[in-house]
């Protein structure tokens, strides 16, 4: 702590250094936690819009017969709530995560590349809106599934070079940031912190930015080829013109499956950050779980097809398919019995960062175990595109993914604010999510297997009772999700004040720093001995 | 094999269901909750791989799950667990639990792969139909009888469907399950389909069947099913790849006839379509 003194000494330095203030502290933002919050709070906003989205997907769904939409409007909720989930929730929230943590964590001041980072956050919000607006233009939002699949995609009216764009946009904002996080992790890490002392969070976002950097372009790519298709007499995917509509499909995967891995990652990361703190232990295999995420990355790049079984592939592609999406169990395994390791024999406390992750390793264990089913060829011709498919990857999703997002700013927000939140509140955020998560997903693996297709709007009456109570689980969950900024709200407002190291067993160079934090956050790397501490896994 | 071993494991399923069921109302059951058994050789053999991997899960869940919370009640901090900081590697414990998830996958991967290989051995098949999806019903196309129909949904449950209907669709039978003119096809024979699209990508599923199929413009995909000689009746099932606006409307209905009753209709319904399509002097004839 000593050698800190000056740094906290400096923090009244705030008010007349180069700090803008205002919208400009904003509008301009170069610091790391600024472009960090900004993040973080755009995504609360996108998880929100999503979310309404889903609301209007459940309520439809809550009885059979059409109530309240048209079968379009519909679809057009199932494209969007996708597509803003995964761009606009989830993986901007990663970025926030990755902006805020990274330099405290690997002893920086900053990201190496403030103005890029800047204009990779600042390209976002436009992109949303573009991508929202597609609701008000003739023939509505696209509605052809976040995939847009050929030919299906080719029949969206206005909206289709909107979502393109839209997710152009968001692809060069993503590989912006990616590129800045490489570049951070690669050159800024304090002396002394060699790669393999790094936290497991910073690991998982640097494994995370090359699996970005190396499929955003093929995604890039693909809906390229759908532009032009439409609108140039092009014809990559149009049968007619001697394309091939099942290419899309490879290409479009090969972005995808890397893609949920882009979702999950960092969630292992902040998983292998949070279970250590709380357990009082230092996690169990650090080098396993580092090779274990890269395993799964590069193992990500040779799935691809496990999504499109049933397009009459040749039994051979069929078999490789196969086997290669079950090896994922084998390093995915690793990271669970890890962390099952580091909880035996530890001291546990379950505030409520380490709620969540527990949460997080019950919950995608099971997201796992129906990803293991789905592996299985001839079962996934029964599965494939009904609700049992559903169900996974919600799993795997909501209380994967969204949990350990919410584990991270719970366990983090102390140090972000100095000020610690109501854990009382914040436990009732996590029970009703917890509860209610599970009255929403686990009915849908009954009825995917009972043979309820997904993206439909309306089915038969024999699945009523599952869809009613998925669908109140949905509300349930939607609603409970609102504690969650009112929570934030609260402890920026009247937090009561926090220490700087704010949990008893936290590890790791973001908690040598003062609270509240310096302006610029590593002015001066950190010593040997902090880093030692530190970086003690 | 697979299934006789199985046997225990799908009595306790069973029982387990019942427990399920309990309390929902009379149409829930074990068929609401897992998939169906089906009715071709094929289909069995999918169900029995489901479960094998299902208890897989379950066996393993119990055994991780155990341990999570056997370490959540025991070592915690409130009770004055003391965290033995040194456990942070052991390499031989390490190795099996790497170990043994590879022998499962090996043991699950190798029946799954012989499925595999039956399901796409498309030889000797006797009847050949081309289904054709389109935006939105189906096109069945008997390509050595010359018999050829559109099947649609069917226009009760299609009336109720419209957004603001007012009609309960519980009062209509096989609701969005029921069309207009179902395929027939003959029990104990190996039926190839020919699956193919006229605009958007459509999939043909019959889950009874165990086979879902693309069915995808500019290609043409093959799948055969063989029902079961004494499993004839109505079998149900749905466009399964988002195909626009009405992919929820519109159904599959697979009528199984034993091979004398599929033949009478055959060559009754090819009579039919010569006749309505030869030319007619007086009227313009246009069955359905
Ligand atoms: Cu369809």
């Amino acid at each position: 702590m000593a050698q800190h003194a000056p740094a906290a000494a400096h923090a009244h330095d705030d008010h007349h250094d180069h700090k803008p203030h205002g919208w400009r502290r904003w509008v301009f933002a170069t610091n790391h936690k600024d472009i960090g919050t900004m993040y973080l709070v755009f995504a609360g906003i996108m998880f929100f819009v999503g979310g309404l989205m889903a609301m209007v997907i459940r309520l439809e769904l809550f009885k059979p017969g059409m109530q309240f939409v048209d079968p379009l409007l519909f679809n057009s909720m199932t494209t969007m709530h996708a597509l803003f989930m995964i761009f606009g929730a989830v993986m901007p929230a990663w970025t926030g995560l990755a902006n805020w943590q990274i330099p405290m964590q690997i002893g920086a001041p900053d990201m190496a590349l403030p103005r890029l980072n800047n204009f990779s956050f600042w390209i976002l919000p436009f992109a949303s809106a573009i991508l929202l607006l597609t609701l008000l233009v003739p023939g509505g939002g696209p509605a052809g599934g976040w995939t847009l699949y050929p030919p299906l995609a080719l029949q969206t009216a206005d909206a289709f070079p909107m979502t393109i764009f839209a997710i152009h946009l968001m692809g060069v904002s993503s590989i912006l940031g990616s590129i800045n996080v490489i570049v951070t992790i690669m050159n800024m890490r304090a002396p002394g912190l060699s790669l393999l002392r790094m936290p497991l969070f910073v690991w998982s976002w640097l494994i995370t930015a090359y699996l970005l950097i190396a499929v955003m372009p093929v995604l890039a790519g693909a809906v390229t080829m759908l532009l032009t298709d439409h609108y140039f007499g092009t014809t990559f995917f149009t049968a007619a013109g001697g394309g091939d509509p099942v290419m899309y499909q490879h290409i479009f995967w090969f972005f995808g499956h890397p893609e949920v891995y882009i979702l999950i990652l960092p969630a292992f990361g902040v998983v292998s950050e949070i279970i250590p703190a709380f357990a009082r232990k230092p996690i169990f295999g650090y080098e396993a779980m580092v090779y274990a995420i890269a395993s799964i990355a590069f193992l990500s790049f040779i799935v691809w097809a496990h999504h499109m079984f049933t397009v009459g592939m040749p039994l051979a592609g069929q078999i490789f398919f196969m086997l290669s999406t079950m090896l994922i169990a084998i390093p995915t395994g690793v990271k669970v019995f890890n962390w099952s390791a580091t909880m035996w024999k530890s001291s546990m406390t379950f505030e409520p960062p380490m709620l969540f992750a527990l949460a997080f390793l019950f919950l995608f264990t099971i997201g796992g175990f129906s990803g293991l089913m789905l592996a299985i060829a001839p079962a996934d011709f029964q599965y494939h595109d009904t609700y049992f498919v559903v169900a996974h990857f919600h799993y795997v999703l909501v209380p994967g993914a969204v949990f350990s997002i919410l584990g991270a700013v719970y366990y983090w927000l102390p140090k972000w604010t100095s000020k610690m939140y109501d854990h009382k509140l914040a436990k009732v955020h996590f029970w009703l999510s917890a509860i209610f998560v599970n009255v929403l997903f686990f009915p849908q693996h009954f009825l995917g297997l009972a043979g309820m297709p997904r993206r439909i709007p309306d089915y038969a009456t024999q699945f009523t009772d599952w869809n009613m109570v998925s669908s109140i689980g949905a509300f349930g969950f939607g609603l409970s999700q609102l504690l969650f900024p009112y929570i934030i709200w609260k402890c920026v407002r009247s937090g009561a004040p926090a220490p700087a190291r704010a949990w008893e067993g936290a590890h790791g160079l973001e908690w040598e720093l003062p609270s509240p934090l310096p302006y610029h956050t590593w002015e001066t790397p950190p010593s040997a001995a902090v880093i030692a501490r530190g970086a003690e896994h | 094999m697979i299934r006789k071993a199985l046997a225990p494991i799908a009595a306790l399923a069973a029982v387990t269901s019942l427990f399920f069921s309990q309390g929902a109302h009379a149409e829930s059951g074990w068929h609401l909750l897992n998939m169906r058994q089906g009715v071709t050789a094929i289909s069995r053999e999918i169900y029995s791989l489901h479960m094998l991997i299902f208890w897989v899960c379950v066996v393993i869940g119990i055994v991780v799950f155990s341990v999570m919370i056997w370490s959540i009640v025991t070592f915690r901090k409130s009770k004055g667990a003391v965290p033995d900081t040194t456990m942070v590697h052991n390499t031989k414990v390490e190795i099996i639990w790497t170990a043994i998830p590879v022998a499962i996958l090996v043991a699950m991967a190798v029946p799954a792969a012989k499925t595999l290989v039956q399901i796409e051995d498309t030889r000797n098949t006797e009847l050949t139909i081309k289904v054709t999806g389109f935006q939105w019903g189906w096109q069945y196309d008997y390509l050595e009888n010359g018999v050829r129909f559109f099947s649609r949904l069917e226009r009760k449950a299609d009336a109720a469907r419209q957004l603001g209907s007012g009609v309960d669709p519980n009062t209509i039978p096989n609701y969005l399950l029921d069309v207009d003119n179902p395929l027939v096809v003959p029990a104990g024979t190996k039926v190839r389909l020919l699956i193919t699209a006229a605009d958007v990508i459509h999939a043909w599923w019959v889950p009874d069947f165990g086979m879902k199929k693309d069915a995808i413009p500019g290609f043409v995909n093959e799948m055969w099913f063989n029902v079961d000689e004494d499993k004839t009746g109505i079998y149900r099932g749905q466009c399964t790849e988002l195909c626009g606006r009405d992919h929820a409307f519109m159904p599959i209905v697979v009528d199984v006839r034993s091979k004398e009753d599929f033949q009478t209709w055959l060559k009754a319904t090819a009579e039919a379509q010569k006749q309505a399509a030869a030319p007619q002097p007086a009227a313009t004839a246009h069955a359905g």
